[in-house]
């Protein structure tokens, strides 16, 4: 315990210090306070009376994390969560540092975590989950986990390591068969109903599961169905029970599924105290996370800030967004939390910005993404490989009119950070609060 | 413009071999076909299906080792006559997975043989580490940039040819400094990028050669504007060099 408050000191120092500097990663004083005690997360978060939620899988974890808070907390209930998408576990340690005292206790009823595949399981190592949310398996990141099935073992494990409650996607084979690892866990499930189900394929990557696959049973009045009314609102089905009439700040069937995703597992956190029309209300609230299809005031024009980091996401931010067309531009970057092979954009149709072109592309694969728009006949205005001087440019060059930017993850957090200093926008350690 | 000739490209196993933007490969060889003159027709063939009647241009792509098992069957029903076009002269390329099936063996990490067909005079074997980043060749269409992600380390036969030799990254095996293997107008590589886009003057050699088997004739490229391609290869391969 000693060494645990001595963690916290040394993460509280290397907090103020990162700040003072101006920034520096999310992840810097979670990795001081890591480093003074290795057991950091497990002393501070097994005593919390409502257990600990962990949300992962490839697409929608920083929104359906979001949501999930957020619906829980409107139900009276304490929740710490790592709202910046600093989702690996020294990012969690980093966001709960300002709110633990020295003696240790973090005072929350539950934590929601998001956590990426590998660093749930890194987690779950140290502190069993006592509920999982497990949302989807695409292509991400290869080269850091290598193949898909890969990735869809690593959630298994993490269920495997899960408590009490694990709620699956009923859509995504890969997700749904983990069933079999933990039957005697309470298994729940979350999905489309099948009036929507002609669109989830775009979503699912159906190219790369096998057909002999694991079938989810027939839905019970535990699993939450998806019924999407229009591009922000829908309801989502329990058996008898409907919460009807949500709608979300977000738009498209990626944040519907995501949220039906989150009430799941309220439902199944809450138990008999869970109330739709509280969930309704929070989910109503929800504001778009950072970058996420996340609205910006520049002057007056709206800006909207799109992180695309996969193929499947990618298809479903155009598709989502395509049919209102607007000043474009795209930014691919390739560290390492970006993937580092930009071989995905092929597996992405461009066809839909061909009409309205591309106007600006940036970023340090920006050849590599105006030659891929080359290929699906999309023309390009301008490439600028200074992230800052592209979107610059946009503000200039296209003042006034609405524009949109795809953006990778290290470009979306260059660009926020400059959006963020230009328009007055708040930092990412300060959202929500 | 009238067509100076009709080239048929077959992707082999789009949904299971095609993990890592392979598709980029099909998309480039038929939009350059298009735009040098020609008219492209694109076979996509999956397990089961019967094999295009007519086929000049092959293309295949890596998968993971569940989609590399469920192609094993149809390989062999197909596998006498993809020897026959590549004796023939077909132009193929096959990347990661497919190249390994291209081989004569492929010795998993658990010890299982899985029998190639043969083509390429390369056997390959599972390691538990991969061989992952970016790559910098020398080939004979000069400098070739990709990506490589895999764990099987090739060995090439005594008189096998490489497709290049590695400036930067591990290529076949992390050792031999040889990267991928070249027969007549097979090439088989771990080249990811995908390879192609780039890497245009590959491109076009796969596309020379499925003209004139296509047509009798000579290939008459349409002298296409590659400059974006001439960017994003020769900055990339100048990162590479840096690090």
């Amino acid at each position: 315990m000693l060494r645990t408050t001595a963690a916290i000191v040394a993460g509280k120092a290397a907090r103020l210090a990162a700040r003072r500097r101006g920034g520096g990663g999310s992840a810097f004083p979670g990795l001081v306070a890591e480093r003074v005690d290795p057991r950091f997360l497990a002393h501070t978060l097994s005593r919390l009376p409502d257990g600990i939620v962990v949300v992962s899988g490839t697409n929608g974890k920083t929104t359906t994390t979001k949501m999930l808070a957020a619906v829980i907390a409107a139900h009276g209930k304490k929740v710490f969560t790592n709202p910046t998408g600093s989702n690996f576990t020294r990012g969690v340690i980093s966001s709960m540092l300002p709110e633990i005292p020295v003696s240790g206790r973090l005072d929350a009823d539950i934590a929601v975590l998001e956590l990426d595949e590998w660093h749930a399981l890194q987690f779950a190592a140290v502190v069993a989950p006592t509920h999982a949310l497990l949302l989807n398996v695409a292509r991400d990141q290869l080269d850091r986990f290598a193949e898909i099935d890969t990735t869809a073992k690593l959630l298994a494990q993490l269920a495997a390591k899960t408590t009490q409650c694990v709620v699956l996607n009923r859509d995504d084979s890969f997700v749904a068969k983990i069933a079999a690892d933990v039957a005697d866990r309470d298994v729940r499930y979350f999905g489309t109903d099948p009036q929507a189900a002609d669109r989830v394929p775009a979503l699912q990557e159906a190219d790369v599961r096998s057909s002999d696959d694991f079938t989810p049973p027939h839905p019970t009045p535990r699993d939450g169905l998806l019924h999407p009314h229009d591009a922000r609102s829908f309801s989502v089905r329990f058996g008898e029970q409907i919460l009807g009439g949500a709608t979300l700040q977000q738009r498209g069937l990626a944040a519907m599924i995501n949220a039906t995703a989150a009430v799941t597992m309220a439902k199944a956190v809450l138990g008999e105290s869970f109330h739709k029309g509280i969930a309704a209300a929070a989910l109503r609230e929800v504001a778009p996370p950072f970058g996420r299809g996340e609205v910006i005031d520049a002057d007056g024009a709206p800006l909207e800030l799109v992180l695309v980091k996969n193929p499947a996401g990618f298809t479903v931010a155009l598709d989502t967004y395509g049919d209102e067309p607007v000043t474009t531009m795209i930014a691919i970057n390739d560290d390492y939390a970006d993937g580092q092979d930009v071989s995905w954009l092929y597996d992405v149709s461009f066809a839909s910005l061909r009409q309205s072109g591309v106007a600006l592309v940036s970023g340090v694969r920006a050849y590599d993404m105006a030659l891929r728009l080359d290929y699906d006949d999309v023309a390009v205005t301008e490439i600028e490989l200074d992230l800052d001087a592209a979107l610059g440019r946009l503000l200039t060059a296209y003042a006034g009119r609405p524009t949109r930017i795809f953006c990778t993850y290290t470009a979306m957090m260059a660009l926020r950070r400059t959006l963020a200093a230009r328009f007055g926008l708040p930092d990412f350690g300060e959202e929500g609060a | 413009m009238t067509s100076q000739g009709e080239i048929h490209l077959v992707h082999l196993y789009p949904r299971e071999m095609s993990i890592y933007g392979d598709l980029g490969n099909t998309r480039c060889l038929a939009s350059r076909i298009r735009r040098h003159g020609y008219d492209c027709v694109v076979h996509d063939h999956h397990p089961g299906m019967p094999f295009p009647e007519t086929a000049h241009l092959l293309v295949g792509g890596g998968g993971q080792d569940s989609g590399q098992t469920r192609v094993e069957e149809d390989l062999r029903v197909i596998g006498p006559r993809l020897r026959s076009l590549a004796a023939e002269g077909a132009a193929m390329l096959m990347i990661c997975g497919m190249y390994q099936m291209f081989g004569h063996t492929f010795i998993t990490h658990d010890g299982v043989e899985v029998e190639g067909l043969g083509i390429l005079d390369v056997t390959t074997r599972g390691q538990s580490r991969r061989m992952i980043g970016g790559v910098v060749l020398e080939t004979a269409w000069g400098q070739v940039v990709g990506f490589e992600n895999h764990s099987g380390a090739t060995v090439l036969g005594s008189g096998q040819e490489a497709f290049g030799t590695v400036t930067v990254g591990h290529g076949n095996d992390g050792s031999s400094g040889t990267e991928g293997a070249r027969a007549a107008n097979v090439i088989g590589s771990y080249l990811h990028g995908p390879l192609l886009p780039a890497n245009p003057a590959v491109a076009d050699a796969l596309i020379a050669a499925a003209v004139e088997r296509a047509t009798g004739r000579a290939f008459e490229p349409g002298g296409l504007d590659d400059s974006l391609a001439t960017e994003a290869r020769t900055r990339q391969i100048a990162r590479l060099l840096r690090r």
